[in-house]
């Protein structure tokens, strides 16, 4: 899983009204290399909460993004590389996302996250 | 200027859209930026040569500039070819008088002595023996062609193509006349795509896996490109995903069978592994998800550029949704989950009535969809239905701008529809389109409930002729060349 996708899941199991984001309990994170698309990555920018991504980013490990971001920093190619590689190449291969309000752990096997609720979750 | 444009003969519905789709990918209908996505015009202008059936592999179409029109052929999988038209005619003294009347400055600058060319005979509905072809290419000697005959990538390419009385053969509705094309190729199609990626030397397949030359179209349909985000909410062994790869899009899907997305049939035959068979980029996001209970977080909206998917329709396929056991009509309580057995507990799932899944798909497309973003996704129907009759789920956030029907047996075919996002999601758009599918279930869907396709597909024979024999003798029998025919 990219942080990207973690960017955009939250708990949503029944009654759960800040679901978002989701705590990473990072086991096993693998780096992989994707090519950059610097539209792509300012096309997102506009979508990502910068708060949860940056701290996410910490919780994999990887501690060189700003806490804050605003978009002028896009012209800077350092901060786009960094952007790419903690938004499309660090992967959380083995662990969980834990739901910030019941605790919940969703695991993440392979690199899938499981977010299927269980019968008395929904 | 008009071009000839020239179809394989197959999947005859899906010709037009699909050219229409490239066109808007290669800027036909202008830049995108502030557009008012509901009034732009999407079609193109075409018309038909003299005599041919609307189903024909002859069309005329009006584009822009030789570059998209080549840039559109290049892509697409229906089009065999672009041409610029230099003469036609129903004999070959016609087609001579049209190609010398043809304006001198289109045809000079590609008959240059510094340049090379090359003749090929082709037809439509007959066959040319390797001498008659020379004849004929012969025949053409009235054309002062000053460059240098090259077999292999020459820098012109003629053609010279021979409709005949193919009535016969393939049950299009017998030619008038014959019809004579001297044209000079402008693009023309890479169908090596098709072998590459057929599926039979997929290593991860599905029951349901999209066959490779669909899975393209539905990528061209949803114009996946370069740096654009496309999502299929059921993923399956990724043979979709795969063709929005090729065309360089990021892909993500979600599933609802964690065994098909996490763990396929190994460690080098699973979903990773179609996109690693192929070069092409990962997935940027695989995840266990369930279409009704989408776990997006609030806020997020409009980040996808596309969302292409099959969804399960109960014939090969049946959906499934959270919350099994809770749904017994009541008769059982919630099941509560021990705390000691939360960890790896496998939660049951209900069926999912295609009804459902399409007003979910619609929520969810609506909302995460980029303003003129596409949803592309298939549409089962019944043929004893009047084709014309048959309604399409609606949504006020979206424009459906192409249907093309592909048929699966004589019961029941499946329809492409392509929409188009216009308006922006809000909540009392939201809460429109529910009351709207309401209706939509109530006076159309009644068939796709729970199994009432599946009846409809598998029941006997007999029962099924009982049933539509009296109209038998009222009805036109539909044309057998639509779809998986030719």
């Amino acid at each position: 899983m990219r942080l990207l996708t973690h960017n955009m899941l939250s708990s949503n199991i029944k009654g759960v009204t800040n679901g978002f984001p989701l705590r990473i309990e990072a086991e096993k994170v693998v780096e992989k290399v994707v090519e950059m698309n610097a539209d792509f990555l300012k096309k997102m920018f506009e979508k990502i909460d910068w708060k949860a991504f940056a701290d996410a980013s910490r919780a994999m490990g990887y501690a060189e993004l700003p806490e804050e971001a605003d978009s002028s920093m896009l012209e800077s190619d350092e901060f786009l590389q960094r952007y790419h590689h903690a938004l499309l190449e660090l992967h959380l291969e083995e662990g969980a996302l834990i739901c910030p309000e019941t605790g919940r752990r969703f695991p993440v096997n392979k690199g899938i996250p499981n977010m299927l609720l269980h019968e008395d979750e929904v | 200027m008009w071009y000839l444009c020239v179809f394989f003969h197959r999947l005859l519905d899906y010709r037009k859209p699909e050219v229409e789709s490239l066109a808007e990918l290669f800027g036909a209908f202008g830049d995108n930026q502030n557009g008012d996505f509901s009034s732009k015009n999407r079609s193109l202008e075409w018309k038909l040569p003299l005599h041919h059936h609307p189903d024909s592999p002859f069309h005329f179409v009006n584009l822009p500039s030789e570059d998209v029109a080549r840039n559109i052929a290049n892509r697409s999988i229906l089009v065999k070819g672009m041409y610029e038209l230099w003469g036609e005619g129903g004999s070959y003294e016609e087609l001579k008088d049209s190609i010398l009347s043809y304006p001198d400055e289109r045809k000079l600058p590609y008959l240059d002595s510094n340049s090379t060319f090359k003749i090929t005979v082709d037809t439509f509905g007959k066959v040319t023996s390797f001498q008659e072809q020379k004849e004929l290419i012969q025949g053409l000697s009235y054309i002062p062609f000053k460059g240098q005959v090259k077999l292999k990538n020459p820098d012109h390419n003629f053609w010279l193509i021979e409709t005949d009385d193919y009535g016969a053969n393939n049950g299009l509705p017998p030619i008038v006349q014959k019809s004579i094309f001297f044209a000079r190729e402008v693009g023309s199609a890479d169908r090596k795509l098709i072998p590459t990626y057929q599926l039979k030397s997929r290593k991860y397949l599905g029951p349901t896996a999209m066959d490779a030359e669909m899975a393209f179209l539905m990528a061209n349909q949803a114009v996946a490109t370069s740096g654009k985000l496309v999502y299929d909410p059921f993923v399956g062994t990724g043979s979709i995903l795969v063709a929005a790869a090729h065309f360089g899009a990021m892909t993500m899907g979600a599933d609802i069978d964690i065994r098909v997305v996490r763990d396929g049939r190994g460690p080098d035959c699973n979903v990773w592994s179609n996109f690693k068979q192929y070069g092409l980029p990962m997935p940027i996001g695989l995840l266990r998800a369930d279409n009704n209970l989408p776990p997006w977080r609030p806020g997020l909206k409009e980040v996808f550029d596309a969302i292409i998917c099959d969804p399960p329709y109960g014939v090969r396929a049946g959906g499934r949704k959270s919350g099994g056991r809770k749904l017994l009509k009541g008769a059982v309580e919630p099941y509560v989950v021990p705390d000691d057995k939360r960890t790896d507990h496998i939660p049951s799932t209900a069926s999912y009535s295609l009804v459902e899944c399409v007003h979910d798909l619609l929520d969810l497309a609506a909302r995460m969809l980029i303003m003129g973003g596409r949803l592309v996704f298939f549409y089962p129907v019944l043929r004893e239905d009047d084709f014309a009759a048959n309604h399409f789920p609606e949504h006020p956030c979206f424009k459906l701008i192409a249907t093309s029907e592909q048929i699966l047996s004589s019961r029941y075919s499946r329809v492409l529809l392509t929409m188009v996002k216009t308006d922006p999601y809000t909540e009392e758009l939201a809460e429109a389109a529910r009351l709207k599918h309401i209706d939509f279930r109530e006076n159309h869907l009644k068939w796709l409930e729970d199994g009432n396709l599946h009846s409809a597909v598998f029941s006997p024979a007999d029962a099924h002729l009982t049933l539509t024999g009296d109209s038998k003798f009222t009805k036109e029998p539909k044309p057998k060349y639509r779809g998986k025919y030719v």
